[in-house]
């Protein structure tokens, strides 16, 4: 719904994603706000919101294949660890300046990855598609820790895994600390996060969410399922590569037992929270899932001490009960996740104080 | 050859428990349209209670399986009752991903329950192996084996001839048939998710008598169960013990080959490339029903 009396002139503000001159103050509120927050934010903090950023780079991936085109991707966190690979391998055979070349390579890399993975999803769809994807995750990590053995190299270092070079752009300036990794990490969130939402307007995008309503009839409509099904994959896959790239580049070392299916869930479960389809949705839900993790790790400790009965890794507990809970309540009581929300609250605040 | 026989005895064993995980999964599918994800996490954490039970609070295991299995309906009516009937007419993108939040959730309550440590049953099941021409088979296998292929035939005999059972073959059928011929539905969900649940139990007791019981477990739901479920046909019981004997010949003949050359844990590699090829080829399995959509 519109705000009364903002009307379209010309095609250009049609087309603008920011309207009014309110949405350009918060845009540049929040812009303000990115840049300054590792002033004042504390490393631990720091930390949680790079991560975040990354996260969300992956869930903007999944937003496209599962939340856009409906098909399921149970495997995201396989697909990060292909660009992770594909980044860390190339960066320490070429060198680390090479940085910006190698980054959009490890996200075509695991497109590519994932089409395969994906194309049983030509034939089957829902329970069929999660389960061929979820081999995808098992298969991918198998492949990490045995290619070595099977090639006879030490191309991927096994299930030991491998060191990574701190991100760099061609020898003139160098991602060394988490500092300036942060500013890396915002600069590709907003990137990824402006080809997702135009991503919907364009032509491929409005074929995915045909195909998400009804897929026999966006094929009577003439959508060649074949090609678009598959380009849902392949972007989405590309954007995890990006982002297994990033974490990557972050963590300086990376192995196999890093992507589990357990990623792979939250990240749906952060998509499912946030609401499917709507770029706005993915993001609430990424920053409401990581802020109930990093809940979890500080209540942890005090429930430890009131219970000290209960095992020592508490924090782990806590963390993921709460997300399963938060994940089933969302599910059952508001399907269209927090961007439901978000959109009644701004309808009900620009009709204030009537009704409707 | 006596190597092949070995592997392919053993593997016809495994085969029949990893039927009797899928019979779980079948089962729910069948009346509900419910992929169950959570099943091996059910699974895991029934077969701690079992441990629970019987090790440190020093009860016969004879009396510690009733005793799960009371829990089992209880947790199974329960799940069925506050989780998945709200979420009836929702899309299935929803019940995926509740039952994989119920899987998450189900891990955390082991960690918080046993701390996530690895646990096995003592004299249980005598270890001795029997010998049998040339092959030799465990004691917990041939167990496992006989127990799973018993039950199996139960539940069979059970679908077919019993009223209740009758009720659920015509709810999976169609919903709208079985409203008009006065079966409650809902009841029948609640049902088939006690029966899951049940199967669950014995499979995890059973598995966990054969290898131990540990959180990775729940992992058989998910990477030997599908498979199962997948080469039999999701609506098929009796696909489920076929495709079970299959994948377990496959994942045990496979890996005994295989293994030596690339350094083991091929096993659970194999039924997922075995799922892949199935799905590329032959998507709704031996003994499932090809689905016809209409616009």
């Amino acid at each position: 719904m519109r705000p009364a009396g903002t009307f379209d002139v010309s095609y250009a503000e049609d087309m603008a994603i920011v309207r009014t001159r309110l949405q350009w103050i918060l845009v540049a509120l929040v812009v303000a706000f990115i840049i300054a927050l590792p002033n004042f934010s504390g490393l631990y903090w720091l930390n949680v919101i790079i991560l975040m950023g990354i996260t969300l780079i992956a869930v903007f991936g999944l937003h496209i294949t599962t939340g856009l085109c409906g098909q399921i991707n149970l495997g995201q966190s396989a697909f990060m660890a292909v660009g992770a690979y594909t980044s860390a391998i190339l960066t320490n055979a070429l060198g680390a300046e090479w940085f910006l070349v190698v980054l959009p390579l490890a996200g075509i890399n695991a497109g590519i990855v994932g089409t395969i993975f994906g194309a049983p999803s030509l034939k089957v769809k829902e329970f069929y598609l999660a389960m061929a994807t979820m081999a995808a995750q098992f298969i991918i990590v198998y492949l990490l820790i045995h290619s070595d053995e099977f090639l006879g190299t030490t191309l991927f270092g096994g299930p030991n895994g491998l060191g990574v070079p701190p991100a760099n752009i061609f020898g003139f300036f160098e991602f060394g600390t988490d500092f300036k990794m942060y500013y890396l990490v915002m600069a590709l969130v907003m990137i990824m996060g402006l080809l997702a939402l135009n991503m919907t307007r364009t032509r491929v995008g409005r074929a995915f969410v045909a195909i998400r309503d009804n897929d026999l009839a966006a094929e009577v409509m003439g959508i060649n399922l074949f090609y678009y099904k598959l380009l849902s994959f392949f972007i989405g896959c590309f954007f995890a590569g990006i982002a297994g790239a990033l974490w990557a580049h972050y963590f300086y070392y990376i192995q196999p037992e890093q992507f589990t299916l357990h990623n792979s869930v939250w990240y749906l479960g952060m998509l499912v929270v946030g609401g499917m389809g709507s770029v706005l949705g993915t993001v609430f839900g990424t920053v409401f899932i990581t802020l109930l993790d990093a809940l979890a790790y500080n209540v942890a400790p005090f429930i430890s001490a009131a219970l000290p009965y209960l095992p020592q890794n508490i924090t782990y507990v806590v963390g993921i009960i709460l997300f399963a809970i938060v994940v089933i309540v969302f599910l059952i009581y508001e399907p269209r996740g927090l961007a439901h929300r978000w959109r009644i609250f701004k309808a009900s605040y620009r009709l204030w104080p009537y009704a409707y | 050859m006596d190597m092949f026989l070995q592997l392919l005895v053993t593997g016809i064993m495994v085969g029949g428990l990893y039927g009797l995980v899928a019979l779980g999964l079948v089962i729910v599918y069948k009346s509900s349209r419910v992929l169950n994800l959570a099943h091996g996490g059910f699974l895991m954490i029934l077969s701690y209670v079992a441990w629970q039970f019987a090790e440190p609070w020093g009860l016969p295991m004879w009396l510690s399986i009733v005793l799960v299995m009371g829990i089992a309906v209880v947790l199974g009516y329960g799940v069925e009752r506050i989780i998945l009937r709200p979420l009836t007419g929702q899309p299935i993108l929803a019940t995926i991903i509740v039952t994989l939040a119920m899987f998450e959730a189900l891990e955390g309550i082991q960690t918080l329950g046993w701390a996530g440590l690895t646990q096995g049953y003592h004299n249980f099941i005598p270890s001795t192996a029997i010998a049998l021409g040339p092959v030799f088979i465990e004691q917990h296998y041939l167990w496992s084996f006989v127990v799973a292929i018993v039950l199996f035939l139960a539940f069979l005999a059970f679908f077919r001839y019993s009223r209740h059972g009758l009720a659920m073959q015509i709810v999976s059928e169609d919903h709208q048939v079985a409203r008009s011929l006065g079966i409650d539905v809902r009841t029948v969900f609640a049902q088939t998710w006690v029966i899951a649940l049940i199967i669950a139990a014995i499979a995890g007791i059973l598995y966990g008598a054969l290898h131990v019981i540990d959180v990775e477990n729940a992992n058989i739901g998910l990477i030997k169960a599908l498979p199962v479920v997948l080469l039999g046909g999701l609506e098929s019981l009796p696909g489920a013990l076929v495709g079970g004997i299959i994948v377990g010949i496959a994942e045990i003949v496979g890996a005994g080959y295989i293994d030596p050359l690339v350094g083991g844990g091929s096993a659970d590699i194999i039924p997922l490339t075995l799922m892949l090829l199935i799905l590329l080829i032959k998507p709704y399995g031996l003994f499932g029903w090809v689905r016809i959509e209409r616009i």
